[in-house]
């Protein structure tokens, strides 16, 4: 039940976006929502889904995936497509104009807009995790953020819990689903009842679960000491990040983006 | 054959609960595991095995006495990474001593930790993945494979350190037989082809059947230490310290006292079912005579 959750999911393959460097993708990414915040018309935009389009179909990631993962966020765009919609006023006379309800030419345009934005947005960042493996990007984030070391910073320690957290997730889901099982062999019932009834029936099922989570933690820990972890100092990486050829043209292609845009915004186009 | 690690006078108590007094696991022991020995550690449950297995390469320290690895003594802080890199340990729960996702990445970790330079972490990885027969899962993902799976990639993990002692705490306790023979015949492998000094600590007597050394742990201390031959000879001691002797012995055990002559050290299946093949051979000639 419980199993078929999917955080961060990743497609394995090994396409040109596959095979670049995890920092690469991801100061990409960060190029790409630069652009899109500062697309103004049709024209950017236009540039901007260009620009996915383009790097969806080289990795290879169908956009029925890109689109299904956006469904559980599909509450929030409609509802920000519907505020553009009521609540931006324009100076030509309104389009309907019925009761309190007046709907504006630019309203339609910034409620189009706005939702053609969130939804580049997502897509863009699923590109990513669709194409980087979780330790790829822990590995990515970490050597980009490692120049905060000097302010203190605990970089490598965060990597690391990042990494033990997916390393964890599936675990921990499937005694999640065992302690259900157990519970409901004993009785629990957890389907029926208000809000309120089912949320007491969740404790049984938190408590063994935190009570495991810590022996878990505390074995794993004593492991690790076992296995020479003493801290980032002087660790050394099995594979080593190295930025080829590929990446290169990748971030060619993303200035390009973004000169593009800013082009197209200081003309006004 | 030198020691690759001595206690001397060992004694160890947890510390106490409020209000409680500390009862000591063990006091005074003297132990010396031989380079390239497969020792096997048996008991009852909470005799103290894992608490000795601990001592051995510093993740619990002496309360009374010294450890020494190689001739380190355990609680020197600048020896410990020294100590921890020569005896590797494997846990029972592999879940819990998986910290990466990937099964390679996993294996790397010590390594990692150590900062052997990457050329040299692959050559490891890829070494310690044969040796225990995972090379091919080597992209997999850890929580997809079965428990035998899963705790050979903990033993490749500890490999890939190179240690010169693996100890192992009861290594195949959460997996079914074949899990468990998976495991048992690398870690035999380990032994025999590399030199490498086992100490294994089970509930499982087939485990122990071909072993170098047996040792019997209970009510703090050492109750029986030996090769197998000797101490599953000892039935009575064994029984009357709740523990269980291989069924081979307790098959000839049994029928010994039943009035047939039979040895109690025909430890294998096949030594077993001669001695008791001869047995009934003896018995039909003396009866024809
Ligand atoms: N972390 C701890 N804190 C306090 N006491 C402990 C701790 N771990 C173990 N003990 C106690 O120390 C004794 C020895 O425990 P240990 O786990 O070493 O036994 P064991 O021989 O490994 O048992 P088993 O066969 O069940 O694994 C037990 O009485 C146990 O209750
Ligand atoms: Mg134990």
């Amino acid at each position: 039940m419980l199993k078929d959750i999917t955080l961060g999911q990743y497609f394995p393959g090994n396409t040109l976006v596959h095979r670049l460097d995890p920092r690469t993708k991801l100061i990409l990414v960060v190029v790409y929502i630069v652009a899109l915040f500062l697309a103004k018309s049709f024209l950017s935009y236009g540039l901007v889904l260009a620009f996915l389009v383009l790097a969806a179909s080289i990795s290879h990631i169908k956009p029925k995936a890109l689109l299904s993962g956006m469904k559980p966020l599909m509450i929030i765009i409609v509802f920000t497509g519907l505020l553009n919609i009521f609540y931006t006023t324009g100076d030509d006379a309104p389009i309907v104009n019925w009761w309190i309800i007046k709907i504006y030419k630019a309203g339609l345009i910034a409620a189009f807009f706005m939702i053609l934005r969130i939804m580049l947005l997502i897509s863009g960042t699923f590109l990513l995790t669709y194409t980087t493996s979780p330790i790829a990007l822990t590995d990515g984030l970490e050597a980009l953020m490692s120049p905060l070391k000097k302010i203190k910073v605990p970089v490598h320690e965060l990597a690391m819990m990042m990494c033990i957290a997916l390393r964890f997730i599936p675990t921990l889901i499937e005694e999640t689903d065992k302690i259900i099982s157990a519970q409901k062999a004993r009785g629990a019932d957890f389907e029926t009842g208000n809000l309120f009834r089912r949320a007491k029936a969740l404790v049984p099922i938190l408590v063994p679960l935190f009570v495991s989570a810590f022996r878990r933690a505390d074995e794993l820990a004593t492991a690790m000491e076992c296995r020479c972890y003493h801290g980032g100092e002087g660790r050394t990486k099995l594979k080593v990040l190295k930025y080829g050829k590929d990446d290169a043209i990748a971030f060619l292609a993303g200035i390009l983006l973004l000169a593009g845009v800013i082009v197209l915004r200081t003309f006004g186009l | 054959m030198s020691n690759i690690i001595t206690a001397e006078n060992l004694s160890f108590a947890y510390p106490p609960q409020e209000g409680k007094l500390a009862i000591p696991v063990f006091e005074n022991l003297n132990l010396e595991i031989a380079e390239g020995s497969f020792t096997v550690v048996i008991g009852p449950n909470g005799c103290g095995k894992s608490t000795l297995a601990k001592q051995f390469n510093a993740v619990l320290l002496p309360s009374g006495g010294k450890v020494y690895v190689l001739g380190n003594d355990t609680s020197n802080e600048q020896t410990l990474l020294e100590i921890r890199r020569t005896v590797g340990m494997v846990f029972q729960n592999p879940d819990n001593q998986i910290v990466s996702n990937v099964v390679e990445e996993d294996v790397a970790f010590a390594p990692e930790n150590l900062g052997v330079p990457s050329a040299e972490i692959r050559k490891r990885v890829d070494d310690a993945l044969k040796t225990v027969g995972m090379y091919e899962f080597r992209n997999h993902a850890p929580h997809l494979l079965s428990g035998g799976q899963k705790q050979r990639i903990a033993i490749a993990g500890v490999l890939a350190m190179q240690p010169r002692c693996i100890v192992l705490d009861e290594p195949t306790a959460m997996l079914d037989p074949r899990g468990r023979e998976e495991v048992i015949r690398t870690i035999r492998t380990l032994n025999r082809a590399r030199g490498m000094t086992v100490v294994l600590i089970t509930h499982h007597m087939s485990e122990a059947i071909d072993a170098d050394r047996v040792l019997v742990f209970g009510n703090g201390g050492i109750l029986a230490d030996g090769s197998p031959r000797e101490v599953f000879t000892q039935v009575e001691l064994l029984r009357a310290a709740n523990i269980d002797v291989p069924q081979t012995t307790a098959l000839l055990y049994e029928l010994k006292r039943q009035g047939w002559d039979l040895p109690l050290d025909a430890l294998s299946t096949e030594e077993c079912a001669e001695a008791i093949a001869n047995a009934l051979l003896t018995q039909t000639e003396r009866s024809q005579k």
